[in-house]
């Protein structure tokens, strides 16, 4: 999985490119943690190339918008693929994580 | 009698045979010449060996005489065959089925899926198959995957197989069911002859050879050929094929995906994310769980057994990790939720419920896809044959010819055969060059995929007698390689005046022409007066077919390349002469004969002498014979109706080739 980041006016926005899946997902993390620890808290998870995610992905998307509400921010994700929106509705964390069309509307209203 | 007087020209052959190409090893070589001297004398000996195998076939040739009455509720399905043949030639076969006398159900196997043969079916109460959702995106197999597919919808005891154009006699089944009163017979070929060739076969269409000696001989030795269509098979001897080899895929694909399963692990282990202790713990079940099957399947546990047994430790190692997954995940919410500031949902902590943890451990969103190489392997450990569209296939599918490997392994397994030497169906041979060079490369092909892939000799089950007689149709397709070294050596004589033999003496005539002599006359005793000469003339003529069907095998068997197969068209091909098929054999014909020109020039100049000009330009003049027939075959416009004779029907063109020739 390739991960890049980008800081916005308001927020920050981190490309996850490629399956996110057992191998791929502690390296969100990782990659989540260190830009929460680099001062933004506001992150917008891109996944418009994200096809795939199973169990440990959506462990490790929890995982990070409790890091980043315990720094005080938000997580947000943007442009859900098929497969992955399938995973949040069946497991209800579409109600956890709002999924907004694009990057720049997540953090639209505030 | 005539039994006798084929076996003693049969002995008198080898006698003759082996005393003149023993003479020609141990001192005739001309080692000066050695690199056309060696090659002569390996095309002779090549040929002496085909013709001792013809000796062999005709040695128990079989005149068998009517068959039992059938057993009347025999229940019978005919299938008739198509994939792009025209809908009216397809019709005309299947009414002519539904004519056939015995009890029957007409089945057309459509592979074209072509609507158009679907009414027309439906409209006069015929059976129409097409392939069934399994097949979709899966090996398609040609005919063989064809029949195999109906055979899973249909029920009679017994199969009449037809290809499209062979239009059966009503009484097909009347004459040859019988045989089946025989619990161990499986096979009943008849001859495939066809009605659209005039009496002097410019295509080499018919061939009365195999439909007759050859055949006749090779069910001596209980190894008659199944050759595609107007045959019958008895359904539990093919459903038996299918059953025993889906066993024998089954067991060595597990062997193979378990062998795999170390490096995959292995693999994974390095590769980056395996840092990870949930990948690491599952690797290790997996890796647990692979060992286990190994010693299992050494200790002689079933595949069904051992395939569950690893199928549900890996199920449950993924459900463990998932749950594992969806429990911290759970917890993280809690946190969450505890935090004061933030907001969850409108109706506290959701749940993950049981179900989606179900489908978050299926197998296409599970985890253990992210190891995509140890996914693979325990994909493989499966008993389902995920590959093939139906995990039984009665008929062989390892070849282009998927008729003579069938045969085989029915006869490898104990069953019988019969060859009903009696033309019971009329087909339509090819009318164009093209097409004829097709079809004949397809079975050369299909027969040397055969040889690769299951090589006769060593097939357990099979008795010695029966090893040489499909071996003996495999031998003849190497041909094209001796042809070559036969043209080569008169023209290295004629143009260089180098002899591959050390003197044109006494000593050589005197061995050479007896052995001619009996050679031919083998085959006029055989075959009692079929002519045999078009067969012999295409098996010299199409020397460049039969070296292709063996490369392009042979790269095919070995390293997987496709063989360029294609359909044999039934219609005539469109379009003018078409010289440019036999550009090989018009620049061998024109070396022939500059080099006789040049070798009588030569003989008159003093640098040649009499008896080594006048051996090698007969030589010549024979080869230009031979080749002369591929002139007509291309100026060749088709079939007119009227120029056969009718009642006049010999058995005709074979799966293969049969010929045998020696020494030009």
């Amino acid at each position: 999985m390739e991960l890049s980041y980008e800081v916005k006016d308001s927020y920050a926005e981190i490309r996850a490119a490629g399956r996110l899946n057992m191998v791929s997902a502690p390296k969100l993390r990782d990659f989540v943690a260190d830009v929460v620890a680099s001062g933004s808290s506001r992150i917008v998870l891109n996944l418009a190339d994200t096809a795939f995610m199973d169990s440990s992905g959506l462990g490790a998307l929890i995982g990070c918008l409790k890091a980043a509400r315990q720094a005080g921010g938000d997580l947000r994700i943007a442009a859900v693929q098929p497969q992955v929106k399938m995973v949040l509705e069946l497991t209800s964390m579409d109600r956890v994580l709002t999924s907004y069309a694009s990057a720049d509307e997540a953090f639209g209203d505030d | 009698m005539r039994a006798f007087a084929t076996r003693l020209v049969v002995v008198l052959t080898i006698i003759l045979g082996v005393n003149y190409v023993a003479w020609r090893w141990a001192s005739s070589l001309n080692w000066d010449a050695w690199w056309i001297a060696v090659p002569l004398v390996a095309a002779e000996t090549y040929s002496l060996i085909d013709v001792m195998l013809f000796g062999m076939t005709v040695w128990r040739l079989k005149v068998r005489t009517a068959a039992p009455p059938a057993v009347p509720d025999a229940s019978v399905d005919v299938f008739i065959t198509t994939y792009n043949e025209p809908l009216d030639l397809v019709m005309t076969t299947a009414l002519a089925a539904q004519r056939i006398r015995h009890p029957h159900s007409t089945w057309i196997l459509d592979d074209g899926a072509r609507p158009g043969l679907r009414d027309l079916a439906a409209m006069h109460g015929l059976g129409y198959v097409t392939r069934s959702e399994d097949w979709k995106d899966m090996p398609r197999h040609a005919k063989a995957g064809n029949l195999n597919n109906a055979l899973m919808v249909t029920e009679g005891e017994f199969l009449l197989i037809l290809d499209a154009d062979q239009i059966p006699e009503p009484d097909i089944l009347e004459k040859t069911l019988g045989y089946f009163n025989n619990r161990r017979v499986a096979l009943v070929q008849t001859p495939q002859y066809f009605s659209n060739v005039p009496a002097d076969d410019p295509l080499g269409s018919q061939a009365p050879l195999f439909y007759g000696p050859i055949q006749q001989g090779k069910d001596g030795w209980n190894a008659a050929f199944f050759c595609g269509s107007n045959a019958l098979l008895r359904r539990e001897a093919l459903m038996q094929l299918g059953l025993v080899g889906y066993v024998k895929e089954t067991e060595r694909s597990i062997r193979r995906a378990l062998a795999a399963s170390r490096s995959a692990i292995r693999k994974a282990r390095k590769s980056a994310g395996s840092a990870s202790p949930l990948v690491a713990q599952m690797l290790n079940e997996v890796e647990t769980a692979t060992q286990q099957a190994r010693r299992q399947l050494d200790d002689g546990d079933t595949l069904g057994e051992i395939t569950y047994r690893v199928r549900r430790k890996v199920d449950q190692a993924v459900q463990t990790l998932v749950q594992a997954d969806v429990s911290a995940l759970q917890a993280d919410l809690e946190e969450i939720a505890a935090m004061e500031f933030a907001h969850v949902g409108d109706s506290g902590v959701p749940v993950v419920t049981e179900d989606a943890v179900k489908r978050l451990t299926a197998r296409d969103w599970s985890p253990l896809g992210a190891l995509e190489s140890t996914q693979a392997v325990l994909d493989a450990l499966s008993v389902e044959r995920t590959g093939e569209a139906q995990p039984v296939m009665p008929l062989a599918t390892i070849s282009v010819t998927e008729d003579m490997a069938t045969a085989m392994r029915l006869h490898s397994m104990g069953w019988q055969s019969a060859y009903h030497h009696e033309v019971l169906a009329y087909g339509l041979a090819p009318e164009d060059i093209a097409t004829m060079l097709t079809q004949r490369l397809r079975w050369a092909q299909g027969t040397m995929q055969v040889m690769l892939r299951e090589n006769p000799l060593v097939q357990r089950g099979l008795k010695w007698g029966q090893r040489l007689m499909y071996f003996a149709t495999m031998w003849t397709y190497l041909s094209g390689f001796a042809a070559v070294i036969y043209f080569a050596a008169p023209i290295v004589y004629l143009l260089l005046g180098i002899l591959p033999v050390t003197s044109l003496s006494g000593d050589f005539f005197i061995r050479f022409i007896p052995f001619m002599i009996v050679n031919q006359l083998l085959f006029a005793v055989s075959g009692r007066g079929i002519p045999t000469w078009r067969g012999q003339q295409y098996s010299l003529a199409l020397f460049p077919t039969w070296i292709k069907a063996c490369t392009t095998a042979a790269r095919n068997v070995w390293f997987g390349r496709p063989l360029g197969f294609a359909v044999t068209p039934k219609d005539r091909q469109a379009g003018g002469p078409s010289w440019s098929l036999i550009r090989p054999q018009i620049i061998v014909s024109a070396l022939l004969a500059i080099s006789a020109v040049v070798g009588i020039a030569r003989l008159a100049t003093g640098l040649s002498e009499p008896v080594g000009t006048l051996v090698n330009v007969a030589w010549v003049v024979f080869d230009l014979v031979v080749m002369s027939i591929l002139v007509r075959a291309v100026l060749y416009k088709g079939f007119e109706p009227g120029a056969v004779p009718e009642g006049e029907a010999v058995p005709g063109a074979g799966p293969a080739e049969e010929r045998n020739n020696i020494g030009t």
